[in-house]
């Protein structure tokens, strides 16, 4: 590939104690796209984001970063989790230049020190994710939606080709919450970051994604009405942007969108075939098993 | 509704009623003990057993400010830095070596495999009962002591460390990882620092089983000590020397925890605030 998307997954799928977590997932992404991931409960979103974490690896398939396998995690994608993102032992300071001075040898000695440019870029993401005024602190001295900001300059210190977030605000009260959707909003367009964005808050992938991805385990296909199944991506929306004033998740539109995605992804009652999954997005694509792809009605040659 | 000053759960004791309450039972054990040792002395004036202020301070007077006769060293002074060295040989050790097999064994899955079990059997042998080994094996000299010290200390140090490192979240360790943390740097970067609070904290508690193990030694085979000088003089009843020599082990244990819980305050700010 000339140009190889920054994360390609082909044909995985995650099984733990022989139930499938995730059902021959396919999934592509370009290069600064915002893409939020929702899904119900047990769906597997967590599991998605480690594998391209490199945290776990596929029971099959494969997920390729750039190109290259994905591995064990390393510098190649920046991560903030809902917590325990930050190190309690470093000052705000310490802990967003911590990446840089991992990268200098003999960095573990104590009496390392950091470059000059490195502590001035360090404090220069401070002063963007607002928080100059802390860099003297330790974690514990600030508010959660401080902490979160500090774990996102950390990351971004690295330019990770692929930035994820695993339910970054989900600890946040609603108020702190859209205060740092915003700001991600901001940075991304600033730094046309490429993101994976894990939420289970529908409102907030909307507001916040270019694309829509709803991972699910309610959907139907020729394996027979009672089969386990595993999550699959059965949604795939482009979304217009909505730019960063948060007026529009007032709006109609936006509200029936969301009620009309809460319905085909969160509903057990409501099933589609996987022949008839909303992959609206061009990145989109679906490689179905024989097995998968028979339509109920047809046929069926019995699961092998 | 007036908040009660030292009965029930709502008691709100005042600062100075906190002080005089603390101070207490300190001073009822004196006057127990001055009572006890009047009512012997007034039966018989040259009464051993409990001797009063005066008889230990003269005897006090005695190991602590007069050169013994026959080696020209003070005893008390003599006795206690054979007794801190060893106790710091032996505990010095066992921490060095905890942190880092601590370390090891908690973050890497293959060695916690290898040596989990083999230390949580080690763990459980009572130090005292192979005494008797090191002893034979190492001879009666500082060594066997040491070690002693060092056996009773260091399994328990080890596995209270492996829980610690343990208990760092996963995600912090990913993170490193994605930071571009090889695993010298997670090891000895990220997670030594964290745990070393909690290292001294562990520190703290063994302290009491090592001098147990420095007294028992020294009661066994020395020639010089503060277990070694309370034995000794036990065959003449001098509880005059025995009761001054024990206080000031408590002294000394109770200033080594305290020094311990300040250097944690001092040097760890993160982690006394955290808590």
């Amino acid at each position: 590939m000339s140009d190889p998307k920054k994360i390609h997954i082909e044909d995985v799928y995650k099984v733990y104690d022989g139930r499938a977590v995730l059902d021959n997932v396919d999934l592509c992404v370009s290069a600064g796209e915002f893409c939020a991931l929702v899904g119900p409960s047990g769906c597997g979103k967590s599991t998605l984001l480690r594998l391209i974490l490199g945290q776990e690896q596929p029971s099959r398939g494969s997920v390729l970063i750039e190109g290259q396998a994905a591995g064990f995690p390393d510098p190649r994608r920046g991560i903030v989790f809902q917590r325990y993102s930050l190190y309690p032992h470093l000052t705000v300071l310490d802990n967003v230049l911590l990446g840089r001075r991992l990268a200098q040898p003999w960095s573990w000695l104590p009496w390392s020190k950091p470059r000059p440019d490195d502590r001035d870029e360090a404090m220069d993401l401070l002063e963007r994710v607002r928080l100059g005024d802390a860099a003297a602190k330790f974690p514990h001295e600030l508010s959660g939606g401080m902490q979160q900001r500090v774990a996102i300059a950390q990351a971004l210190i690295m330019k990770p080709p692929v930035l994820l977030m695993d339910e970054p605000f989900g600890a946040l009260d609603p108020d702190t919450r859209e205060d740092l959707q915003v700001f991600l909003l901001e940075l991304w367009e600033r730094e046309r970051l490429t993101m994976f964005f894990v939420t289970h808050d529908l409102e907030e992938a909307c507001f916040l994604g270019t694309r829509l991805l709803v991972l699910s385990q309610y959907y139907t296909d020729a394996r027979g009405a009672d089969a386990p199944r595993g999550g699959k991506i059965v949604a795939d929306y482009r979304l217009s942007p909505t730019g960063t004033a948060t007026a529009v998740k007032r709006r109609d539109e936006f509200k029936n969108f969301i009620h009309e995605l809460r319905e085909t992804g969160f509903d057990p009652a409501i099933r589609r075939h996987v022949k008839d999954f909303d992959l609206e997005h061009p990145d989109s694509f679906q490689t179905l098993t024989a097995e998968e792809y028979r339509r109920d009605g047809e046929k069926s040659a019995g699961n092998p | 509704m007036p908040t009660p000053k030292f009965w029930g759960l709502n008691a709100r004791p005042s600062t100075w009623l906190r002080y005089t309450l603390a101070a207490l039972p300190f001073l009822l054990a004196v006057l127990a003990y001055a009572v006890a040792s009047d009512l012997r002395h007034a039966d018989n004036p040259d009464d051993k057993l409990l001797p009063g202020l005066g008889q230990m301070i003269d005897a006090v007077k005695q190991v602590a400010l007069v050169p013994d006769k026959r080696t020209g060293q003070v005893v008390l002074w003599h006795d206690t830095l054979a007794s801190l060295t060893r106790l710091g040989e032996g505990v010095g050790l066992a921490l060095v070596l905890a942190l880092l097999s601590g370390l090891n064994i908690g973050l890497f899955p293959g060695l916690s495999a290898l040596f989990s079990g083999f230390l949580v059997v080690v763990s459980m042998i009572p130090p005292l009962a192979i005494l008797p080994i090191l002893f034979i094996s190492l001879g009666v000299d500082e060594a066997a002591k040491v070690a002693l010290i060092f056996i009773g200390t260091y399994p328990v140090l080890t596995r209270d460390i492996t829980l610690a490192v343990r208990a760092i979240p996963t995600e912090q360790i990913v993170k490193s990882a994605t930071l571009g943390a090889s695993a010298t740097a997670l090891v000895y970067r990220i997670v030594l620092p964290q745990i070393l609070p909690r290292a001294l904290e562990s520190l703290r508690l063994v302290l009491g089983g090592a001098w147990l193990f420095l007294i028992s030694a020294e009661a066994i085979a020395a020639t010089e000590g503060l277990g070694y000088r309370i034995f000794l003089v036990r065959r003449y009843l001098a509880m005059d020397t025995i009761i001054p020599y024990v206080a000031w082990i408590t002294l000394l244990g109770f200033l080594f925890d305290y020094l311990l819980r300040f250097c944690n305050r001092r040097l760890f700010r993160w982690y006394g605030d955290k808590a």
